[in-house]
């Protein structure tokens, strides 16, 4: 049956919750942040959590000293404050370090995107991936839905290493039903449609949107592929690039700047190295840093992410690619 | 500690400090006055009976964590670790160079390092969660060191890490702060003033001990008390120290972190005896 919605980080926070009963080796740090199911880890187990405070370099460092020791750490945080108030905490003590010495630190990260939609600007977070994604030994995943969040903690447990869990903070509905089967870790990604030209490569909320997107054009008989993109670093390239393949275009669509080193950046080296005959499109935030209010829809709209304005970009997209297919099947150059 | 005990430990220190000048000498890069003024330090955690710690296994679990936040001015550890059987001597000869171990910023390749240093103001709250993690395992009687400079408290995170100590009384964690009053470019009070820094620190509910940091005795004795006291408070040692010991124009010099004795001062210097 497929499961009610539910806080992606309720449902990760669960399964750690039940690991910690048999697994003294988990360690729950928070920097002041809170969940329901947090309370449950804090009155169970509190020899192994702690809150430091508003004070997301020291949650860093102190994880750091905790998982020196043998702990696997679980920090937990709001999205922009845990990646971007102590990146050279990550950087030195966490990235440089686990060089040398066996660390696990997971990063938990509430918060991706526009997901706290009237906070503004500080606490919307749309800079992780670029910056997670340069740290080169930290492993960075990103769910839609709160079973693929769930899902995370079998990597944590099972590979040592820093790694950056980027959650939404608001519910969003199932993508993974008993029809689709769980997200396949060992992939990295999962293929939700097949057909058409072109296929949409989606990370996070974006691949809700992706959903609709295709919908719209599939009742104008223009059918798209979606992609949900759950592993930004480790997912199966072979298993990628043989979806990719037959493909004429792309489409990436993230809740991240545009232009600016994200998902979309990955997906440009990707056809660069493999020289894959792909033509690409990128949805991203255009327009900077924005104190507009409205629902997350309209804001997306408004920073050119939203459902509408991308299945229009989309329809001209699929137009270019097929003109560019014509234009093959003629035998001209381009 | 008997005198025999004593000359030893004082004959050690000038002996590592004029290794120290030595390595510089043969790499002018590394920073040569921050590592004058903690040799004292260090030869009283070493030589001085107060850490436990095995050359043979550098990250024993029984060993006492020992993190030296403040990584450039610590390559006078290097003469040390090698002399206690951390590394071959060898490698003394080849500081700062290629296929070399030994860095102008120590890294956690070095045996006998523990984590990554030079970037101030990480130590103290990695020292924190160390103490923490060998508090709530319930470890053995192993407690978490760590030096930093008193320039490095001008980072904001220690202040994080020194607040959350005194929190969750980490009796197990010694800061030990090598208060040579100068960073990079003046001396502290000039830059940012850390006032009475042993009042601020008892008013952050810690336990705060006052030495001269280049009295080795003074220095051993001191650290060995704060590493006796489990009393439910953080425990710091402030040694007032001089940064560039003993060489003409650096010590007192509010430059000296940036400045390199002429080759032939060095000489000279080296042939000195205690």
């Amino acid at each position: 049956m497929t499961q009610k919605p539910r806080a992606m980080r309720d449902a990760l926070l669960e399964r750690i919750w039940m690991a910690m009963a048999h697994d003294e080796r988990i360690f729950v740090v928070t920097a002041d942040f809170g969940s329901p199911v947090l309370d449950r880890i804090r009155a169970d187990f509190p020899e192994r959590f702690v809150n430091v405070g508003i004070a997301e370099q020291n949650l860093i460092n102190v994880s750091a000293g905790l998982s020196l020791e043998g702990y696997t750490v679980f920090a937990y945080a709001i999205a922009p404050f845990i990646t971007m108030r102590c990146f050279e905490q990550l950087r030195v003590s966490l990235g440089l370090l686990s060089t040398v010495r066996p660390l696990n630190v997971n990063l938990i990260g509430v918060g991706a995107g526009y997901s706290y939609v009237v906070s503004g600007p500080t606490h919307q977070c749309y800079e992780d991936i670029t910056l997670m994604r340069s740290l080169p030994n930290f492993q960075v995943l990103s769910s839609a839905d709160h079973v693929t969040a769930a899902a995370f903690l079998d990597r944590c447990l099972q590979e040592s290493g820093p790694k950056y869990l980027r959650l939404d903070a608001q519910p969003l509905p199932v993508v993974y039903t008993p029809e689709t089967g769980a997200p396949d870790l060992a992939r990295g990604f999962h293929v939700h449609r097949r057909g058409g030209p072109v296929a949409l490569v989606a990370t996070g909320y974006m691949l809700h949107s992706a959903l609709r997107v295709a919908d719209a054009l599939a009742r104008d008989g223009q059918p798209l592929g979606v992609i949900d993109m759950f592993d930004l670093c480790r997912f199966d390239r072979a298993a990628l690039l043989h979806e990719l393949s037959g493909l004429s275009g792309v489409v990436t669509m993230e809740e991240a700047f545009r232009s600016r080193g994200g998902m979309d950046a990955l997906f440009f080296d990707m056809i660069a190295r493999e020289d894959l005959p792909l033509k690409i499109l990128n949805v991203g935030v255009e327009g900077g840093y924005r104190f507009e209010l409205g629902s997350r829809e309209e804001l997306h709209e408004a920073v050119g992410i939203g459902v509408e304005g991308v299945t229009a970009s989309v329809q001209r997209f699929l137009a270019k690619v097929s003109g560019h297919n014509a234009a093959l099947a003629d035998g001209f150059a381009e | 500690m008997t005198p025999d005990e004593a000359d030893h430990l004082k004959s050690k220190a000038h002996w590592v400090w004029r290794e120290t000048l030595a390595i510089h000498r043969r790499a002018p890069e590394t920073r040569i006055a921050s590592s004058l003024s903690p040799i004292e330090i260090f030869v009283a955690l070493y030589y001085g009976g107060v850490l436990r710690f095995d050359p043979q296994e550098p990250l024993a679990d029984a060993r006492d964590r020992f993190i030296i936040s403040k990584g450039h001015g610590s390559i006078c550890m290097y003469p040390i670790l090698a002399d206690l059987g951390f590394f071959d001597r060898e490698e003394l000869m080849r500081v700062c160079m290629r296929g070399g171990i030994l860095g102008g910023i120590p890294d956690p390749i070095i045996p006998g390092y523990e984590t990554v240093n030079g970037s101030l103001g990480h130590g103290l709250g990695v020292a924190a969660g160390t103490a923490l993690a060998l508090a709530r395992k319930n470890a053995g009687d192993q407690q978490a060191f760590v030096l930093t400079g008193d320039g490095e408290l001008h980072e904001g995170a220690c202040w994080e890490a020194i607040m959350f100590a005194s929190h969750h009384k980490l009796d197990r964690l010694n800061l030990v702060v090598d208060d040579n009053r100068t960073s990079m470019l003046a001396h502290t009070k000039d830059v940012v003033s850390l006032g009475a820094l042993d009042q601020r620190l008892e008013s952050f509910g810690w336990d705060v001990v006052i030495v001269d940091g280049h009295d080795v005795e003074a220095t051993t004795a001191a650290l060995a008390a704060m590493k006796a006291r489990r009393e439910g408070r953080p425990k710091a040692l402030i040694a007032k120290t001089i940064k560039g010991r003993g060489v003409p124009g650096l010590e007192n010099e509010a430059l000296a972190h940036i400045l390199a004795p002429k080759p032939e001062l060095l000489d000279a210097l080296m042939e000195t005896r205690p």
